[in-house]
């Protein structure tokens, strides 16, 4: 019963971190365009109209929300009422619970009872998450397909083509951390990653794979469809692509749907590139530095220590995440197919190829 | 499996499957079509056998699926288009359904008991077990399987390139 309580609030306390940071996101999003624009962006929440003071961050945090869940729902005439209802949250609860895999810390030790920082540890580990993240193309197709609209199907039909197109590098790159880390559990590439390489650089999967995390991290940017890579929803060409028929809570789905993805993109890269919630020297017991020398500390504070290490990293890849949206122009889409088939995909392959081989010749 | 997780899926899977084939409009089958994998997928979990579950959401409900609704979307079939083409396939499905029905009433007749009370490996269904399998004892059809879809793959860009 207990370990069942534990499981249960650890995978709803995954999901509520999920989407809290999502919505967050939306406010770095917006600020941190308008920084980079030189702008001043979204600053001011005026309560009925009378506060007089700056309310910044409550405007895209609590105004937006309400804003959205307001308004009216509108389903184009001619549509399918069905599919166009489902269609959001097709797209959005694969998502959602694709984060319960990835660890967020060790092991937390709370009255000699271990619990493992991970909501749920499956034996297929990373098959699980490239699961989940195909099957929410769906609801990018069937949004595109039941809004009964030119621009959204054309949308939808450029999604599908895209992720299908994205998932095999993304797939091969994942390969090659695989190889190198010989396991599929996310925990245990984690653990792993806490080795020392010649006795002070931590074995982090950046140092056996750059290529895969180039990969991985231009593909994982397709996946979430933000640009360079966001020709489904292209703006100036499509209107909004696939979302273009949906207003109020659908379409606040959508868009969390891809700020979820950024989220679990900058997750994955996190655990498998950047050693997931470890920290540098840090064991169970304490500091370990290389030049002699221990520091211990309290099996808690080691802990909130990783806990914090893994969360400042995933911010730093959504924060990088955003500014590459901000930076770059879109592609076209040509040149988005032919990247996709014709560079990333034999990239990826000569990698896995090159890991294989080093890995038979000195093991 | 016991009793009632056995037909708490399998009866929503004869259903979906059915629905395939019964429903007019052809997204609608397709979705179907998904929903049936993802349960057959879920049938695989509680077989214990995990990687073959992930694997048929990945490859079947995440890939192939995808690429039948993006052709559907692509051609714009409508429901009434494809009516008219089901003449004559009548008895060829009847004999098919025939000739099945009977494999399965002779694989049933040889090993139900034996099927029932075997149990488990250790290790039975996991990343390890599955991948050890295929490379030793299952080794020459995994490789023509590869060679089929190697040849699938040139096909399709010998006809892309006409």
């Amino acid at each position: 019963m207990i370990d069942f309580l534990i499981t249960f609030s650890l995978t709803v306390l995954m999901i509520l971190m999920v989407l809290n940071l999502g919505g967050l996101l939306l406010w770095v999003e917006r600020k941190g365009s308008a920084v980079l624009q030189d702008r001043i962006g979204a600053n001011r929440a005026a309560v009925l109209g009378k506060l007089p003071f700056n309310l910044g961050i409550v405007n895209t945090l609590v105004a937006d929300p309400i804003k959205l869940f307001t308004k009216e729902d509108f389903v184009p005439p001619g549509a399918d009422k069905l599919l166009h209802t489902l269609a959001p949250a097709i797209g959005l609860v694969p998502l959602l619970i694709t984060f319960i895999v990835i660890p967020f810390g060790d092991v937390l030790i709370i009255g000699g009872r271990e619990i493992t920082l991970q909501a749920a540890n499956l034996n297929i580990g990373i098959l699980y998450v490239l699961a989940m993240v195909s099957l929410s193309v769906y609801g990018v197709v069937l949004g595109g397909w039941a809004s009964n609209n030119r621009w959204a199907l054309l949308g939808g039909i450029r999604g599908s083509a895209q992720m299908i197109s994205y998932e095999i590098p993304l797939g091969l790159a994942l390969i090659g951390v695989v190889l190198a880390f010989g396991s599929l559990d996310l925990q245990e590439i984690t653990r792993a990653q806490g080795a020392l390489i010649g006795g002070w650089i931590p074995a982090w999967g950046i140092v056996y794979q750059p290529v895969a995390f180039l990969i991985f991290l231009a593909a994982g940017i397709a996946e979430s469809k933000r640009i360079p890579f966001d020709l489904p929803e292209a703006e100036s060409e499509l209107i909004s692509g696939y979302f273009t028929e949906y207003s109020g809570a659908k379409q606040a789905m959508f868009m969390l749907g891809d700020f979820v993805e950024a989220i679990i993109v900058a997750g994955l890269i996190t655990t498998l590139f950047f050693g997931g919630w470890q920290v540098p020297f840090l064991l169970r017991d304490g500091f370990h530095f290389p030049w002699g020398g221990t520091l211990a500390l309290p099996s808690l504070l080691v802990t909130l220590l990783q806990v914090g290490s893994f969360t400042l990293k995933v911010l730093f890849f959504c924060w990088l995440q955003i500014m590459i949206r901000w930076t770059l122009p879109r592609f076209r889409y040509d040149q988005l197919i032919s990247l996709g088939w014709k560079i990333l995909l034999p990239l990826a392959l000569a990698n896995v190829m090159l890991t294989a081989l080093i890995i038979l010749l000195f093991e | 499996m016991d009793f009632v997780t056995f037909f708490a899926l399998a009866i929503p899977l004869v259903v979906v499957a059915v629905m395939v084939i019964a429903h007019p409009s052809p997204v609608y089958s397709a979705l179907f079509l998904v929903m049936t994998l993802f349960l057959l997928a879920v049938y695989f979990l509680f077989l214990n056998a995990h990687m073959v579950a992930a694997l048929q959401i990945i490859v079947y409900a995440g890939a192939i699926m995808v690429l039948f609704l993006f052709v559907i979307m692509l051609l714009n079939l409508q429901s009434d288009t494809l009516r008219t083409q089901r003449h004559g396939l009548g008895r060829v499905a009847i004999i098919g359904g025939v000739i099945l029905l009977a494999e399965l009433g002779l694989l049933l007749q040889g090993s139900s008991s034996e099927l029932a009370e075997s149990s488990l490996p250790e290790n039975f269904g996991t990343v390890e077990a599955l991948g050890s399998q295929l490379f030793t004892k299952y080794l020459l059809p995994f490789e023509i399987t590869g060679i089929l879809l190697l040849v699938a793959v040139v096909g399709a860009v010998v006809l892309a390139k006409r």
